[in-house]
C-alpha cells in the first residue's frame, strides 16, 4: 500500500483513524455492508442488548484481528479458515465466561447467540479480508471501528424496537403503562399502546429496512451535493480490489460505443454478412432438394429466444 | 385541426374501464356488507368505517404531496383499502386502531414499494395481520352490548353448538364486515355480473378449503359443521373480496387455479390445526407471497414457440 492513497473520509489509508472511521461509518458493518444480520435481527429486542451484544463482539474482533495479523506469516493459506476458528473461538470463550461470572442477566437474555459470535461473518470477513493482510496495529483498530459500528447501528435498531414496542428507553418505562414521567403529561404518556409486533421478528426487519433506507439518502445527498461517494461499501470483502470511479467507466462505455458504431459504419457489408451467415442457408447443389429441409433452419432460428432462456 | 387527424401510437380504441371505473364498483360491491355492519353493530361500526377510510386516503394523499409524486388518490383504490381494512375490525376497536393500520396499510406495505401495482400483498390485510400480531387483545374483542358469546369459529374450536341460519343472515359477532354471508355474495354477485371478478380463485379457494375441511375437519360430511366453517368467519370476505385483488394475485388462468387451491389448503390448516379459529388473513398474505412463483411457472406458451420437451427430442 502506498502511503499516497487515500481512505475513508480523507484520512490516509490504513493509518488507525482512517480504519476506525472506515468502520463505523464508511463501511459500516450493518447499515453499508449488510452482514453480520443474524445477531442484528435476533438480538436487537432492547437497546442494551444491542449496547452489550455489540461491545462483546467488538472486543473478539478487535482482539482476532490483531493475533490474526501477528500469525498471519505462520498460517498457511490453505487451512487458515480453521486457524482462524481458533483465534476467534477462543476470545469469545473468554467473553462468555466473563458475562456468565459478572453479568449474568445479560448472558441470559443473549443465550445462544454469545457463542454465535464465533460464527459472526463480520470476524470472519475482517479476518480473511483485512487483518490477513496487513499489520497488527491498523487491523487492531479495524476491528474497533467495525465493531463499534456494529454496535451504534444494533443499538440503534434495539432504541427503536424497544420504544415502539415496549414504550421503553434502555428499560426505563417512558410511554405506556407505568409511565416514570409524572404529572399531567406523563398521564398521557401512559395512554400509549405499545405496537408488539416491533419486539417481535417482523419488527426487526421493519426498523433495519427503514434504517439502511435513511443511510441510503444520506449518501445520495452526499452525492448530490459533490462529494465523493464512492468509497461508501465497496470495500468490505474485496478492499484490495482497485475502485474504478463510476463516472470515467461510464465515459469508457461511451467511447467504446462510439468506436463500435464507427466501425460498422465504415464496414457495413462486412458486419451484415456476419449476422446472416450465407454458409448456413445454402443448399448443396447436388443433393435433392427437400422443402422441409432448407425451411427447418429457419423455424430454428425463432425458437432461439426460447432456448437462451432455458440455459 | 379536428381530432380525427391526429395520428398517435395505438391503443385507438380504448374501452371504458379504468382503475378508477374499477375501484368504484368495488366500493360498491362492499357497501351491502358493509351496511350490515352497521346495522348489526351500530353507530360504532360506522365511526370505524369512515376513521379506516379517511386515514387510508389521507396517508396516500399526504405521502404523495411530500415526496413530489403523481396524487393517485382519484383512484379510489385507498377507498377500497381503507374500507376492507375497517370491515376487518372489530366493532370495539379504540379509535386509533384503523389510524394505525391505515398509515401501515399505505404507507408501508404500498407507497414505500411503489404504489398502486407495486404492492407484494394485500395492503388491507397487511395492515390486519400488523395490528392483529400488536394488539391480540384489542383485534378480538368481539363482545358487544349485543354479543356476549364467542364468535362462531372459536365456538366451534371449542365444542359447542353453532345456528347456521344466524351466520347466512349475520346476526353474529365478529369483524364488521364479515358477519353476514347473503350481503357478501350480494356484493359478490354485482363483481361477477360486470366481470371485474370471476370465480376462478374464489371458486377454487372455497371448494378446496371444503375439501380440506372434510377430509381433515374431524367432523366428516356434518353439513353444520362445514356451513359455520363456511359462513361463520372471514372466508367468503376474503375469498371474493381480497384473493382477488388484482394486484397480489395470479394473472394466469392456471395460476389462478394454483393460488386458490393453495389459499384453500393453507386456511384449512391454520383453522382446523392451528391455535387460533380463524385463518384466512394469514393465507391470503402468505399466498401472496407465492404469487410471483406461480407465475413464473404458469406462463401460457406464446404463438409459434414450440414447447420445449417437442425440441429435446428432434435434438436427441
Amino acid at each position: 500500500m502506498s502511503e499516497e492513497k487515500k481512505g475513508a473520509l480523507g484520512f490516509t489509508q490504513d493509518t488507525p483513524i482512517e480504519r476506525f472511521l472506515n468502520g463505523l461509518i464508511v463501511e459500516n458493518p450493518t447499515l453499508v455492508l449488510m452482514i453480520g444480520m443474524c445477531p442484528t435481527l435476533a438480538v436487537t429486542t432492547s437497546a442494551i442488548n444491542g449496547v452489550t451484544m455489540g461491545l462483546a463482539t467488538t472486543f473478539v474482533l478487535a482482539l482476532s484481528n490483531a493475533v490474526i495479523s501477528l500469525l498471519r506469516k505462520v498460517i498457511p493459506d490453505t487451512v487458515r479458515i480453521p486457524a482462524f476458528i481458533v483465534v476467534i473461538a477462543s476470545f469469545v470463550t473468554l467473553v462468555q465466561l466473563v458475562m456468565q461470572a459478572y453479568v449474568p442477566v445479560m448472558y441470559q437474555a443473549l443465550g445462544v447467540y454469545i457463542p454465535l459470535i464465533v460464527v459472526n461473518c463480520i470476524i470472519f470477513g475482517r479476518a480473511e479480508a483485512y487483518a490477513s493482510k496487513h499489520n497488527v496495529v491498523p487491523s487492531f483498530f479495524d476491528g474497533i471501528g467495525m465493531g463499534l459500528g456494529f454496535t451504534c447501528a444494533i443499538t440503534v435498531i434495539g432504541l427503536f424496537r424497544e420504544f415502539i414496542g415496549g414504550g421503553t428507553m434502555f428499560d426505563v418505562q417512558v410511554f405506556g403503562e407505568g409511565s416514570v414521567v409524572p404529572g399531567p403529561v406523563g398521564y398521557f404518556f401512559s395512554q400509549y399502546q405499545p405496537i408488539r409486533i416491533f419486539i417481535q421478528q417482523a419488527g426487526a426487519f421493519i426498523v433495519l429496512a427503514v434504517l439502511i433506507a435513511i443511510m441510503n439518502q444520506v449518501k445520495f445527498n452526499l452525492e448530490k451535493k459533490g462529494k465523493d461517494t464512492s468509497k461508501f461499501g465497496v470495500g468490505g470483502c474485496c478492499s484490495d480490489v482497485e475502485i474504478k470511479d463510476p463516472k470515467k467507466v461510464k465515459e469508457e462505455l461511451l467511447a467504446k460505443e462510439k468506436a463500435e458504431a464507427k466501425a460498422e459504419v465504415v464496414k457495413p457489408i462486412e458486419a451484415k454478412a456476419d449476422v446472416v451467415k450465407p454458409s448456413d442457408i445454402k443448399v448443396p447443389e447436388k443433393e435433392p432438394v427437400v422443402v422441409g429441409n432448407v425451411s427447418e433452419p429457419q423455424i430454428k432460428e425463432v425458437i432461439v429466444p426460447g432456448e437462451e432462456d432455458k440455459k | 385541426m379536428s381530432d380525427m387527424m391526429k395520428v398517435s401510437s395505438n391503443p385507438h380504441v380504448r374501452s371504458g374501464v379504468t382503475t378508477s371505473n374499477i375501484m368504484m364498483w368495488v366500493v360498491i360491491a362492499l357497501l351491502p356488507a358493509a351496511g350490515f355492519g352497521i346495522y348489526n353493530f351500530g353507530i360504532d361500526a360506522l365511526i370505524i368505517l369512515l376513521i379506516s377510510v379517511f386515514s387510508t386516503v389521507a396517508t396516500e394523499f399526504c405521502y404523495e404531496k411530500i415526496m413530489n409524486k403523481k396524487i393517485t388518490i382519484g383512484d379510489f383504490s385507498a377507498v377500497v383499502t381503507g374500507l376492507l381494512l375497517g370491515m376487518n375490525l372489530p366493532c370495539t376497536a379504540p379509535w386509533w386502531l384503523p389510524i394505525v393500520g391505515g398509515v401501515f396499510a399505505i404507507l408501508v406495505v404500498k407507497m414505500l414499494f411503489g404504489g398502486l401495482g407495486q404492492n407484494f400483498m394485500n395492503p388491507a390485510l397487511a395492515a390486519r395481520c400488523f395490528l392483529l400480531i400488536s394488539f391480540p387483545a384489542l383485534m378480538t374483542n368481539f363482545a358487544t352490548d349485543t354479543y356476549t358469546s364467542p364468535t362462531p369459529l372459536a365456538a366451534l374450536k371449542a365444542g359447542e353448538e353453532v345456528t347456521v341460519i344466524d351466520m347466512i343472515i349475520g346476526k353474529i359477532p365478529g369483524t364488521i364486515g364479515e358477519t353476514s354471508m347473503i350481503a357478501i355474495v350480494i356484493g359478490a354477485c354485482i363483481l361477477i355480473m360486470l366481470g371485474i371478478i370471476d370465480l376462478k380463485i374464489p371458486g377454487t379457494y372455497i371448494a378446496s378449503f371444503v375439501l380440506f375441511v372434510i377430509i381433515f375437519g374431524g367432523h366428516g360430511l356434518n353439513g353444520t359443521y362445514i356451513s359455520a366453517q363456511l359462513a361463520g368467519g372471514g372466508l367468503m370476505l376474503g375469498a371474493f373480496f381480497m384473493a382477488t385483488d388484482y394486484v397480489t394475485s395470479p394473472i394466469t388462468t392456471k395460476g389462478k387455479y394454483i393460488y386458490g387451491v393453495f389459499l384453500g389448503v393453507l386456511t384449512g390448516i391454520f383453522r382446523v390445526f392451528g391455535a387460533s379459529a380463524e385463518g384466512v388473513s394469514y393465507a391470503i398474505i402468505i399466498g401472496n407471497l407465492i404469487v410471483p412463483l406461480i407465475e413464473k411457472y404458469t406462463i401460457p406458451r406464446a404463438f409459434g414457440i414450440r414447447p420445449v420437451e417437442k425440441k429435446e427430442e428432434k435434438k436427441a
